[in-house]
């Protein structure tokens, strides 16, 4: 059935791998106890968390005025880290249903855990649009219930309101995409569990997955046909989401090519917090073999790509702004690069256009730990481009009069903070829950991409000992058409 | 396909004859006699069925039940015989008058349901000019001050007993001065001015009393913003100490020297209301004006030209000025811009002899004197300054009250009666009047609470609320109005001319002694009844006057000059009245406090103003752009530095404020502030590094600077000389400001041109005769024909030609920038009041505001658009404020956009447009996502942060002590008609829907359509100089139909495509130069 990779290709499972291997691997942190480690990653997330859920009770409890907003400055951090978050819930999608429909399989060690991450990360994105309501109680509101006011509707006219669908949508489907995955999973786990209650907990997950070929053939159909309705999705939901801003009539925000801008920054920062947390992931988990030195390498050369893309619409946003003549839309930009808030354009450029210009560099983009600084620049980056986007249109817009500048508060930073501290509760919790591989997606590929001369049962034998590793470019032209390389029957 | 198996339910329907037919349509096979049940079917022919039966069933058992609930206690009583004049959701409106000693206005008083809410001006007026400015729309708050005294009150021992009855406190007073009196002691009443006929008659009557029973009694006026100076030159050259009638609508030239003739000098309120109306460029004329000052006023603000110059320069100005017009005197020696600027100012003078004016805000008996020259040799008295027809609002003498001061020293006063004058507070320090005061054995205070007067006082007789008093005014010489009470006492006060009533032994209510008065003494011969006089509020008497003045100025003018004659100094100080505060006599209250001071754009504060130039030496950096840009910048983060001020040995530390157009050398500081009981608003966040934690009475808002008066024989707000300035090191002050930024930016947001370019361009015949002023925006669509940005358009076109349109026509030449709007939009639309910690974080919830914009000058050229902009750092320049910037300003609303940026985004379609082309804010609707306010491009939306109404909310304890919202007797003032917005919410202007909407049921009633004027919005309404017009768009008889589309027309930011319903019209300056 599968095509033993092209000989030049490093294998995608190291170790030499049997499928009880993999089982073994991704199982274990299930099945054992926790190490300190995580406990101590796990309490000190929590603490963070309960901060910030803290002060989204103070917020709601006592009025939007605790944040640092002001009549000129109607949002800032609350739509910053909405965007931020919604970005970064980019990668999972494009990861599982892109590179799924692209037939990439270096997608599968990553898949599970940037579909969680996408799932965790749009619930903290979710999280802001509700809490920067002044009136959250009435948040059903945005929703087209019917309801008993008479011809009381949502205006169709509002991105918000197309936000709201975007978004749920999203989260639905990713959602759907991320449990059929995890179904034989837990279908091996349950086999596995001794304890009674762990194997009643994941037998309800597992759905009664019993592995028979109808199964399999009926979760593959689902996934390519959830690959299909979730392809569409990773680039309608930022588009949908720069509508926000593109729709107005305030310079700065009033773009026309902010979607696609918007599609690729999200793509760059999600892929950036795969790096992340895969890179922490694989050295707790010991799963150095499955998420090689060469899945950070397709990654950041991804990065790199959308980075790249990203610097592309700066200038070109900076040269329309110049060519356009209008006076509004010249003053924003100039405003943003030299004005007030100069030091956050500064950062936004350095971290997301500059920074990952050096993934040209093999050495570079192999390098774990530089690859770490530079997925948490990336982060840092994209945050500030949402910040300066947001803030620095509204705070000089048309009037002077009513320029202002926009100062948080601790409120605003324990907001923010507390996100990522019950994104990283939620994703501790998963890892040990969940297989944070998808392990059985993973034996799929283990006869092609595995490791030379192993002893798999099945796995060929007559493959050459030695490759020879090509140079640094020839390797990414390769890899820009690799899908060619692969074929199905 | 498989056949369906049927099965019958028995042999009928097998059969399925017509018998079986006919019933099963009905639902029950035998007859329900519900029809009988129900109605008698037989005689109705009702058709009744099961349905309805069960619908009357089902709501009776509802109706049962919820009858058989308990019904909630209400606490009102209805009443039990309606009265005349209150119907409830009806306004009545009541002619009074409003006096404080400062400004003068008679006033129409809105109540609901018999409160008191909203003071508009009363349009008969030909004294006060139909308007009415902040200070007065504001005072209706003071009537529920929940810190007003209670009671009588009396100190025993030290301590205050309050709360006393009225019979027991007046038995003690006429006990004390019954023994004043036997002992031939002193009694003195000091007061402010009195204009009241009848006052001064009860104030006769106690003088009379009481020097019967063997006291002296002498009755001294005193003003804390005082015209002795003015007046005593008056004595002196004419023979009589009275104010002119100033007429500004005759004057083509007008030439000022400090004085703030359109906000606080004299009848202001008048003057704006004649002077805007010589401001319209189509009109006959319109008038030029000079404005020579130190600190920058609202009337230097607006003249054409205006020169700084230094307290110690005016004498020497008006000289020179005196000297060109044909004066003997020896011309004072000017140079640079001013002397520029002064030959100018003649030049126009002679040719308008006359035909114009000249006044000088001085105190000083000098200058004054000077001015009256300068008048005189241009001909202007009889004319523009008519001193035969004299107002009487300004009659303190600054010189008996120093007397009064002396005495009290000599222990020769026994007894002070202080009435409608805060006089421990406004005293000049210079007098001593304080000090003097234990000297006083009997001191009474007839003030409205224990202020800085009544807290030094033995007995406290609290006096009514002007809202609550009958009262009789004569402002002007035959010029009359009058004020009622238009609600009863809301605390055990009771008016002052009563209380000397009383003590003089008189048992008449004083209501009946203003009857009696004016039976007796003004409508004699007169077809006006007392109620007629009530209904209008105004009266006036006889013919004016016109016999020639004797003059006899030229041989005072040596000692003029000579006594207006003072040494420059290195620093100068100006203390000034700001146009919120005034004098200071409602110093608590939060409206004022928080209305933006129509230059500096500040809240809450005063502060030492000094110029850019000066501010940045002061602070030990080089003066350069840059500087001027970083260093001087204030907002919510960017706190200002703190002063030392040391006058004659007196130490003030204030935070400083660069002013642009404060004259190089000098320093100002308003009047008004600090007064006692505002220490109760602030807090550590207000003050900075002022704050004092051990002595919380040093917490006030702002300081009081009216100690540090001069005393020339006139308390003089100048003075050249023993002033220090001294940079606190440090210490940094929160001001809080509604404007961070001075400049336009270039930008088309206030279009201003020149009188001569305008007729200039009105006459070229040319189609597009405003082109060359107010060019119409053109976009160039995709073929690359230009259009209007109104024609190019992605939403479908609102009908916006049927039915109504309303709309606002804003005349940026007349408006003045008082503030007046401001304050009364507050007021009729129950916006929040928010405190200075809120204001500072730019969270003030003015539904107007007065945008407020310095020139600026890029490579030596004044900015006047955006082509004239290059590089990044001419960005930058533009955004720094010239040294004397000519100023603009421009009221900003919600411009009723007919397509709306906000109305498309909200998600929950909580802002909508109607029909009518007002743009809608459903409260209720509203979830607050802001989305709305940041989509606006006028920024006029305020978003309620938090619930401001609320009477608690421990970390942010500031609304429920200023917020009248926030209090249970504060909330009296609150409009029935405009719910109070919760929090969460976002709110703006309505365009006073309100109002509308009940001046369009009264056009239905009457049958009619709506006429000019008969609406009109609370800022039209009270605009002094009736710059803000209301109507409707769609018909031509209204005067913004016609506003709308003359040549100086324009909307504010066309080009963003909002077409909103506010139209703007071209500011034009009389200064070809």
């Amino acid at each position: 059935m599968h095509v033993v990779e092209a000989e030049i290709r490093e294998p995608l499972i190291l170790g030499k791998k049997s499928y009880h291997d993999i089982t073994e691997d991704v199982s274990v942190p299930v099945e054992g106890k926790a190490n300190s480690m995580w406990y101590m990653m796990l309490g000190l997330a929590s603490i963070v968390a309960l901060w910030g859920l803290g002060n989204i009770m103070y917020t709601v409890g006592v009025g939007i005025g605790v944040w640092g907003l002001n009549k000129t400055v109607g949002w800032a951090w609350d739509i910053t880290n909405f965007v931020w978050w919604v970005g970064i819930g980019h990668a999972g999608t494009l990861i599982s249903a892109v590179l799924l429909l692209f037939r990439q399989r270096w997608r599968m060690a990553i898949n599970r855990s940037a579909e969680a991450m996408t799932i965790f990360a749009v619930m903290m994105a979710a999280l802001f649009p509700g809490i920067h309501m002044g009136r959250i109680w009435q948040a059903y509101w945005v929703l087209p219930l019917p309801n008993q006011f008479g011809s009381l509707w949502v205006n169709f006219n509002s991105p918000l309101l197309w936000d709201v669908f975007a978004i749920s949508t999203y989260f639905s489907v990713s959602l759907v995409f991320w449990y059929i995955g995890l179904i034989p999973d837990f279908a091996t786990i349950r086999d596995r569990a001794i304890k009674p209650a762990s194997k009643k907990i994941y037998s309800i997950l597992a759905f009664g997955w019993s592995g028979s070929a109808k199964h399999w053939n009926r979760f593959e159909e689902v996934s390519l046909v959830l690959a299909g309705l979730a392809t569409p999705l990773v680039f309608s939901v930022h588009s949908i989401v720069s509508m926000d801003f593109a729709t107005s009539v305030i310079p700065g925000w009033h773009t026309t090519i902010f979607p696609p801008y918007f599609v690729a920054g999200a793509v760059f920062s999600g892929f950036a917090m795969v790096c992340t947390l895969m890179l922490v992931m694989r050295k707790v988990l010991h799963l150095e073999d499955y998420l090689t030195i060469k899945h950070i390498e397709y990654m950041n050369i991804i990065i790199m790509l959308t980075g790249s893309m990203v610097g592309v619409a700066y200038l070109t946003e900076l040269f329309v702004s110049w060519y356009s003549g209008v006076e509004y839309e010249g003053y924003a930009f100039m405003n943003r690069a030299t004005g007030k808030y100069w030091w956050a354009y500064a950062i936004m450029m350095s971290c997301n256009v500059l920074s990952p210009q050096f993934m040209w560099w093999k050495k570079l983009r192999t390098s774990l730990v530089f690859t770490f600084i530079i997925s948490i620049v990336v982060n840092v980056g994209m945050w500030f481009e949402r910040f300066v986007i947001i803030v620095t249109s509204l705070h000089r817009d048309f009037l002077p009069s009513s320029w202002t500048m926009f100062h948080p508060t601790f409120v605003d930073l324990g907001i923010y903070v507390g996100t990522i501290g019950i994104f990283f509760v939620l994703y501790l919790l998963y890892s040990r829950a969940f297989p944070v591989l998808a392990l059985n997606e993973v034996k799929t590929i283990l006869r092609a991409t595995g490791e030379y001369g192993v002893t798999v049962p099945g796995a060929l034998e007559t493959v050459k000992e030695e490759v020879k590793s090509a140079p640094a470019e020839e390797e990414t032209k390769e890899d820009s058409s690799s899908d060619e390389d692969i074929k199905e029957d | 396909m498989a056949e369906l198996k049927k099965y019958w339910k028995g042999i009928e329907e097998l059969e399925n004859n017509a018998d079986f037919k006919a019933s099963s349509e009905k639902e029950f096979s035998e007859y329900v006699p519900v029809d009988d049940f129900l109605s008698k079917a037989e005689e109705s022919g009702s058709d009744t069925n099961r349905r309805d039966f069960l619908k009357v069933l089902g709501f009776s058992i509802t109706a049962a039940t919820l009858a058989a609930c308990e019904a909630p206690v209400t606490k009102s009583i209805p009443f039990l015989n309606k009265p005349v004049d209150a119907t409830p959701g009806i306004a009545n409106y009541y002619a009074s008058t409003y006096f404080d000693g400062l400004d003068y206005a008679s006033i129409l008083v809105k109540t609901r349901e018999g409160r008191p809410i909203f003071i508009t001006g009363n349009k008969n007026s030909k004294v006060s000019g139909g308007g009415v400015n902040s200070r007065i729309n504001s005072s209706v708050l003071g009537l529920y001050d929940a810190k007003r005294a209670k009671g009588p009150a009396k100190k025993i021992n030290g301590a205050w007993a309050k709360n006393l009855s009225w019979s027991s406190v007046d038995s003690d007073v006429t006990k004390g001065l019954r023994s004043v009196s036997s002992k031939r002691g002193n009694i003195s009443l000091l007061t402010n001015t009195i204009i009241s006929p009848s006052s001064l008659e009860a104030i006769n009557k106690f003088k009379a009393t009481y020097a019967a029973q063997g006291a002296t009694v002498n009755h001294v006026m005193y003003d804390a913003i005082s015209a002795s100076g003015l007046l005593d030159a008056n004595d002196k050259s004419f023979g009589k100490r009275a104010v002119p009638t100033y007429n500004f609508d005759q004057a083509e030239v007008i030439v000022s020297f400090g004085a703030d003739f359109l906000s606080t000098w004299m009848n202001s309120l008048s003057y704006a209301s004649q002077y805007a109306q010589r401001r319209n460029p189509d009109g006959e004329w319109m008038n030029k004006h000079y404005q020579f000052e130190t600190t920058m006023s609202v009337t230097g603000s607006n003249a054409d030209v205006r020169g700084a110059l230094k307290p110690s320069q005016i004498s020497i100005a008006l000289t020179y000025l005196l000297s060109k017009v044909g004066g003997s005197v020896s011309a004072g020696k000017v140079q640079g811009p001013l002397k520029d600027k002064l030959d100018k100012a003649v030049k126009d003078l002679l040719a308008k002899k006359g035909k114009s004016i000249v006044v000088a805000g001085s105190n000083n008996e000098g200058v004054q004197i000077l001015v009256n020259a300068i008048n005189e040799q241009l001909s202007n008295y009889g004319k523009t300054v008519d001193l035969n027809n004299e107002l009487n609002i300004r009659k303190g003498s600054d010189a008996e009250f120093t007397a009064l001061s002396a005495d009290m020293k000599a222990g020769k006063v026994d007894a002070l009666v202080t009435i409608g004058i805060n006089a421990a507070y406004a005293a000049a320090d210079a007098s001593g009047f304080n000090e003097n005061l234990s000297k006083v054995g009997l001191k009474i205070s007839l003030g409205d609470r224990i202020d800085e007067t009544g807290v030094v006082s033995d007995f406290l007789c609290p006096d009514s609320h002007y809202l609550e008093s009958w009262n009789d005014f004569e402002p002007a010489k035959g010029e009359y109005s009058v004020s009622q009470p238009v609600i009863s006492h809301l605390f055990n006060t009771r008016q002052w001319q009563e209380t000397l009533l009383t003590w003089s032994g008189d048992e008449t209510s004083y209501y009946d002694f203003v009857k009696q008065y004016w039976s007796n003494m003004v409508l004699i011969g007169s077809a006006k009844s007392w109620s007629d006089v009530l209904h209008d509020g105004v009266f006036s008497t006889s013919s004016e006057s016109t016999s020639e003045l004797s003059s006899n100025i030229s041989s005072l003018l040596s000692e003029a000059v000579k006594n207006s004659t003072v040494k420059a100094g290195k620093l100068e100080i100006e203390f000034y009245t700001k146009t919120g505060l005034g004098n200071g006599a409602q110093g608590l209250n939060p409206w004022l406090h928080e209305l933006p001071d129509p230059i500096s754009k500040v809240t809450y504060d005063n502060y030492i103003t000094l110029s850019p130039s000066d501010a940045l030496a002061l602070l030990g950096h080089e003066d350069t752009q840059t500087n001027r840009r970083k260093e001087l910048y204030i907002g919510e983060e960017s706190p200002t530095k703190v002063a030392t001020l040391k006058i004659n040995g007196q130490v003030l530390e204030l935070p400083i404020y660069p002013q642009p157009g404060q004259a190089s050398g000098t320093v100002g500081v308003a009047v008004g502030y600090g007064r006692v009981g505002t220490e109760l608003f602030t807090r550590h966040e207000w003050l900075g590094d002022l704050f004092d934690e051990e002595d919380n009475t040093n917490n006030t808002i702002g300081k009081n600077v009216f100690p540090l008066f001069k005393n020339t024989g006139t308390y003089e707000n100048t003075l050249s000389s023993g002033v220090e300035l001294t940079l606190s090191e440090g210490k940094e002050y929160p001001i809080a400001t509604t404007q961070t930024h001075q400049t336009m930016m270039g930008r088309k947001i206030v279009n201003e041109t020149t009188l001569a370019t305008y007729l200039a361009e009105k006459g070229n015949g040319k189609a597009t005769g405003k082109d060359g002023y107010n060019e119409q925006f053109l976009i160039a669509d995709s073929y690359g024909t230009k259009k209007k940005p109104e024609d190019i358009d992605l939403w479908a076109e609102h009908a916006i030609d049927l039915g109504h349109r309303w709309g606002l026509s804003i005349d940026l030449n007349s408006c003045t920038g008082c503030g007046s709007c401001v304050t009364s939009c507050s007021i009729e639309n129950n916006v929040h009041v928010v405190g200075k910690d809120e204001v500072r974080r730019s969270r003030e919830m003015h539904w107007l505001r007065i945008d407020r914009y310095y020139s600026s000058t890029v490579n030596d050229e004044k900015i006047t658009n955006t082509d004239q902009l290059g590089g990044i750092s001419d960005y930058w320049n533009a955004e720094v404020s010239d040294d004397q910037p000519s100023v603009v300003y421009q009221p900003v609303m919600c411009q009723h956009c007919n397509h709306a940026s906000c109305e498309t985004v909200c998600p929950v379609a909580a802002t909508t447009h109607s029909n009518e082309g007002l743009n809608q804010m459903t409260y209720n609707r509203c979830v607050g996502t802001r989305y709305c306010a940041n989509n606006c491009a006028y920024k006029v939306r305020r978003f309620n942060w938090f619930q401001y109404d609320s009477l608690n909310i421990p970390a942010f304890p500031d609304f429920a002590k200023l917020n009248p919202a926030a209090d249970d007797l504060g909330r009296m003032v609150l409009n029935p008609d405009v719910v109070v917005r919760t929090r969460g919410v976002m709110e703006k202007c309505s365009m006073c829907v309100q109002r509308i909407q009940e001046g369009k049921l009264e056009a239905k009633k009457a049958g009619e359509t709506v006429q000019q004027g008969s609406i009109e919005t609370a800022c039209s309404s009270v605009c002094p100089s009736n710059a803000i017009k209301f109507g409707d768009l769609n018909d031509k008889s209204h005067a913004v139909n016609a506003e709308s589309k003359q040549d100086r027309s324009y909307v504010l930011l066309e080009e963003v495509g909002t077409q909103p319903n506010v139209y703007y019209q071209t500011k034009i300056r009389n200064n070809n130069a």
